[in-house]
């Protein structure tokens, strides 16, 4: 009895999130109701199926019908390990969102707030059913439900143009996407027509047909998750969505992507083709080091954190090749770190880019304003804001203490022992892959200094910013909530793997926890403490017993005297905050040394302009080379269907009759 | 596990390097004074620098942040730990374990990030362009620096700074090509990192050539003093870690009290000959454009990579 009850808790939370949403349309213009009810409600669920689903790792899988579905295809849920992890992530980062966006959403903007709860629980709902889905059809439901409900929040200011017209990228990059899964599915099927997954897991399929398999699973999963070149909806959508819904998109809903990714690949698929690996290797480079040069160039504070997206879920890919490429070859335990570190960075990435997406949010409150370069100074009105988002810099950064180094740290130590392949030139490439791995890591440092030090360092840019305020109490519990969760997976990283190691036992029939077991739960030392070993709450106290010894050492021995002046600066004393660097100037290295990558218009002064000015616009190659074309080969084939559209129902008629002959001619029995 | 020599080693080695750091500093200050026929300054003047930035009040900008304070101490912190984790003269710490090479590299990083925030935080155009600058470099010195690392442990099959000295201290004489291309690159990637000639300059006010400098304008008194001990404590930590890791040999491995104190009169020459290598260095060259710096370590990390390729493809055959 004890083994079913997981699933049903699950699926009763699915079910209270979805009733949340439906008690949201009661009365909808409630703003008190809907924000300090139904929204803490969601949030306590969510931490719920957190709990849920931290229990059941490690448990054998659960499964469960629903009445529901196809006359003869009832919707069949599964709750094994790798559910469970993402349920965790699902659960605990939402729950911060949740609480968040209990202060957030305000009366008269953009959708009526019970329409938004609805939608917002919706999500919820079916992303959680998106991982419990066994069949290939439940999938497909849920996947939709949760493309359609996120559309409709995205598209929340519809007012404007420009959030109808990411609305509209993002709904259709959804789509083609939703078609690869779905065509993925079909060949899994290997015409049997049976749609389940526990089918698929027993189908023996030829080489050929689970690489079409896996490649369309790739392009289909890539595009929710914002691989190259299907990436394009990210930086619009992002920008558009009201804060707590890119939090939820980016923390959340791009690791459904990487679910459904992990499924197929070691789940449904069960054998391995090493250049699937290589594949998905490339593919994720690709899209790190662009990810994270447009994120360094951007201006815009919500678009260099999609950006910085799709910087992180590149670096999921290359951890997801490399496990594929290790599988392949049998190498199961050096595929277990590269797992590790693939599911790793998946709830670290969930934990610190959910808050910095819910700092800007408070930005953008505090100040109605969304771009770089009219921002600046706002760590002294907004302290709280500030130095939790610190938090969430240094995550994203890839530092030591937090989160978002153990899993680097895991993925360069996988490429590190990549040698033993056997496989030649293999063995050569990976390596050098690591290389670029690093240069992501390092630019991203760049890119987070810009994000932080232009937004709540300097000088205030513009005079209003003064008049900002500190986050509400509810904000600052969400925000609290995810920083917490960003520290607790930096410090304790051999306690996580330990739990979420059941999920890569599952996929690949090794783990890492013997390994761990034998150390203490204060060192990560995945193969052994002398090969390697990272102990981050020794590195975190050191860290800290120097700042505070030193600190009461001076002030014993000497002083603890401060005095105020102004700012020396080598003697200018009249400088404005006109003169600190802008968000482009900032970024201007980058631009200069990565020219080739980026597709600038700019405009120089000349030396006598009256009026000098001075502007730069980098765009996306991707839009000239890949989607521009297409849509002038669209376009072009549809002015040529024009010209049967004569207008003429005579001619219309005419059509009927030629196909009605066509036909008859064709079809004779 | 951890033994009382070990810990009475590790003490030691931090204590050691509190104090060797700015004696560093000194020594190369005096030795490029030489080559440049200048009359040299004392040897202790990092001492007095020190003594007297601590004795003075701190005079902070009026909209010097919470952060602007609190990173001095950051960073201090940051090198002290990096000078733990590094072996200067056991490779029985009991720290070691906490970080390995790479998480020294983020150790590093950390405080990278600390000290550009702190340069933007007064919003000064100095400030913000140091804060831009120093980043530039870390971005291109830390892949380099990585692959290194990367073709270190790859010979010693570890990334364990503890194992690798021991692999690299006690083997056979067995020469590795690799190595000799990661010590070229290892040399490039010190230079930046440490604001160096021809990166950057130690000893500059020119507003157009300055990195480190331009980010730690504003600070004085205390701040200042913990800031300048952190960047010689920088210099020691690489200048130990070149050397342990290129030069491993005297470096004891065991806990006994005796090899210990023998590791001390050579870690001092081995200091002192680097120090020299340095300010000849500094001396020859002359501070190079800024953009002419992502050309000077994209060669460190070329020569990085290759020797990366000369280990897997050369030296594992044999």
């Amino acid at each position: 009895m004890t083994s079913l009850i997981a699933i049903d808790a699950l699926l009763i939370a699915a079910c209270t999130w979805f009733a949340i949403g439906l008690a949201g349309l009661v009365a909808p213009r409630n703003t008190t109701f809907i924000s300090k009810t139904l929204f803490p409600l969601g949030a306590l669920v969510g931490i719920g199926v957190g709990l849920v689903a931290l229990d059941s790792l490690g448990s054998p899988a659960q499964t469960a019908v629903l009445v529901i579905g196809l006359p003869d295809l009832p919707f069949h849920l599964r709750l094994d390990n790798l559910s469970a992890v993402f349920a965790l992530l699902l659960g605990f980062a939402s729950a911060g969102i949740s609480i968040y966006a209990a202060g957030y959403f305000r009366k008269g903007e953009g959708a009526a707030p019970g329409v938004l709860c609805l939608e917002y629980h919706l999500f919820l709902a079916s992303m959680l059913m998106v991982l419990l889905a066994d069949d290939a059809y439940a999938f497909m439901v849920a996947w939709e439900t949760m493309a359609l409900s996120s559309f409709f929040l995205v598209t929340t200011d519809h007012k404007h143009e420009e959030i109808r017209r990411a609305g509209f990228l993002y709904l259709l990059i959804a789509h083609i996407g939703a078609i690869g899964i779905l065509l993925s599915f079909g060949v899994m099927t290997g015409g049997a027509g049976d749609y389940s997954f526990a089918a698929m897991r027993t189908q023996e399929l030829a080489p050929f047909w689970s690489s079409a398999a896996f490649l369309l699973a790739l392009a289909g999963f890539g595009a929710k998750a914002g691989l190259v070149p299907l990436h394009v909806w990210l930086p619009e959508a992002h920008p558009a969505a009201p804060s707590p819904v890119s939090a939820m998109m980016s923390g959340v809903m791009l690791k459904t992507a990487i679910y459904g990714l992990l499924r197929v690949s070691f789940d449904l698929l069960h054998t391995t083709i090493w250049w699937w690996g290589v594949v998905a290797l490339v593919v994720g480079l690709v899209t790190a080091l662009f990810g994270v040069l447009y994120a360094t160039v951007q201006n815009d504070m919500k678009r260099l954190l999609a950006y910085s997206s799709i910087e992180n879920i590149g670096l999921i890919a290359v951890g997801i090749g490399l496990t594929l490429i290790f599988h392949a070859y049998r190498m199961e335990g050096l595929a277990a770190l590269a797992m590790t570190a693939v599911l790793y960075h998946c709830l670290a990435h969930a934990g610190f880019k959910s808050l910095l997406f819910l700092c800007t949010g408070s930005v953008l409150h505090a100040t109605k304003e969304r771009s770089l370069g009219k921002l600046g100074g706002l760590i002294h009105p907004m302290p709280w804001v500030a130095w939790l988002a610190l938090a969430g810099v240094i995550a994203s950064t890839g530092l030591p203490p937090l989160s978002g180094f153990v899993s680097e740290w895991l993925l360069l130590q996988s490429f590190l022992f990549s040698p033993g392949l056997p496989h030649p030139w293999l063995n050569m490439v990976v390596p050098v892959a690591a290389a670029l791995v690093v240069l992501v890591a390092a630019l991203a440092g760049f890119a987070m200094v810009k994000f932080y030090g232009i937004i709540f360092l300097g000088q205030m840019r513009e005079p209003a910013l003064k008049d900002a305020h500190d986050a509400g109490p509810w904000e600052k519990l969400g925000l609290l909530w995810l920083a917490l969760i960003t520290l607790f997976l930096g410090v304790m990283p051999s306690t996580v793997i330990l739990r979420i190691d059941a999920a890569t036992r599952q996929l690949l029939g090794s783990g890492l926890a013997d390994k761990l077991n034998e150390n203490g739960w204060w060192m990560l030392a995945p193969i052994s403490p002398e090969r390697a070993s990272y102990e981050p709450l020794l590195v975190l106290v050191t860290i800290a017993a120097t700042l505070l010894l030193g600190r009461w050492l001076v002030r014993h021995l000497y002083h603890g005297r401060v005095r105020r002046s102004s700012a020396w600066d080598c003697g200018y004393h009249f400088e404005g905050p006109r003169a600190q660097d802008t968000a482009e100037g900032f970024s201007q290295p980058i631009r200069r040394i990565f020219e080739p990558m980026f597709r600038m218009e700019r405009h120089f002064p000349a030396a006598r302009d009256t009026k000098p000015f001075y502007s730069v616009k980098v765009e996306d190659h991707f839009w000239y080379w890949c989607y521009l074309p297409i849509a002038r080969l669209a376009s072009w084939i549809s002015t040529l269907i024009v010209t049967l559209q004569g207008g003429r129902i005579a001619v219309y008629l005419m059509y009927s009759f030629i196909t009605l002959l066509v036909l008859l001619l064709v079809a004779r029995p | 596990m951890i033994s009382i020599s070990g810990l009475f080693g590790q003490t030691f080695a931090i204590l050691l390097a509190l104090v060797l750091a700015p004696l560093l500093s000194g020594w190369v200050g005096q030795c490029r004074a030489w080559f440049q026929s200048r009359t040299a300054p004392p040897l202790l003047l990092p001492y007095y620098m020190l003594q007297k930035l601590f004795k003075k009040d701190v005079v902070l900008a009026h909209n010097a942040s919470s952060l602007f304070r609190a990173a001095p101490f950051v960073i201090f912190g940051c090198m002290v730990l990096a000078c733990a984790i590094v072996p200067t003269l056991s490779t029985d710490l009991p720290f070691a374990p906490a970080a390995d090479a790479l998480a020294l590299v983020g150790v590093f990083g950390l405080a990278r990030v600390f000290i550009s925030l702190a340069g933007m935080d007064i919003g000064t155009s100095f400030g913000t362009l140091g804060g831009r600058r120093e980043m530039l470099v870390g971005f291109l010195a830390e892949p380099a620096l990585l692959m290194v690392i990367f073709t270190l442990a790859m010979i010693a099959q570890s990334t364990s700074l503890a194992t690798i000295v021991e692999t690299l201290a006690h083997r056979d004489l067995v020469i590795y090509p690799s190595l000799a291309f990661a010590g070229v690159a290892f040399t490039i990637v010190s230079l930046a990192e440490n604001a160096r000639v021809p990166v950057d300059n130690p000893a500059t006010h020119l507003e157009l050539t300055m990195i480190h400098e331009a980010m730690i304008l504003e600070y004085s008194g205390r701040h200042l003093a913990l800031i300048e001990w952190a960047a010689s404590l920088k210099l020691y930590a690489y200048s130990c870690l070149g050397l342990a890791l290129f030069f491993p040999w005297g470096i004891a491995a065991g806990d006994s009290f005796l090899a210990l104190l023998a590791a001390i009169p050579l870690l001092l020459l081995k200091l002192a000959i680097g120090g020299v290598i340095l300010a000849g260095i500094e001396t020859v060259n002359a501070k190079m454009r800024i953009f002419r710096a992502p050309e000077f370590l994209g060669i460190a990390f070329m020569l990085a990579v290759l020797g990366l390729l000369v280990r897997l493809l050369l030296e594992t055959r044999v």
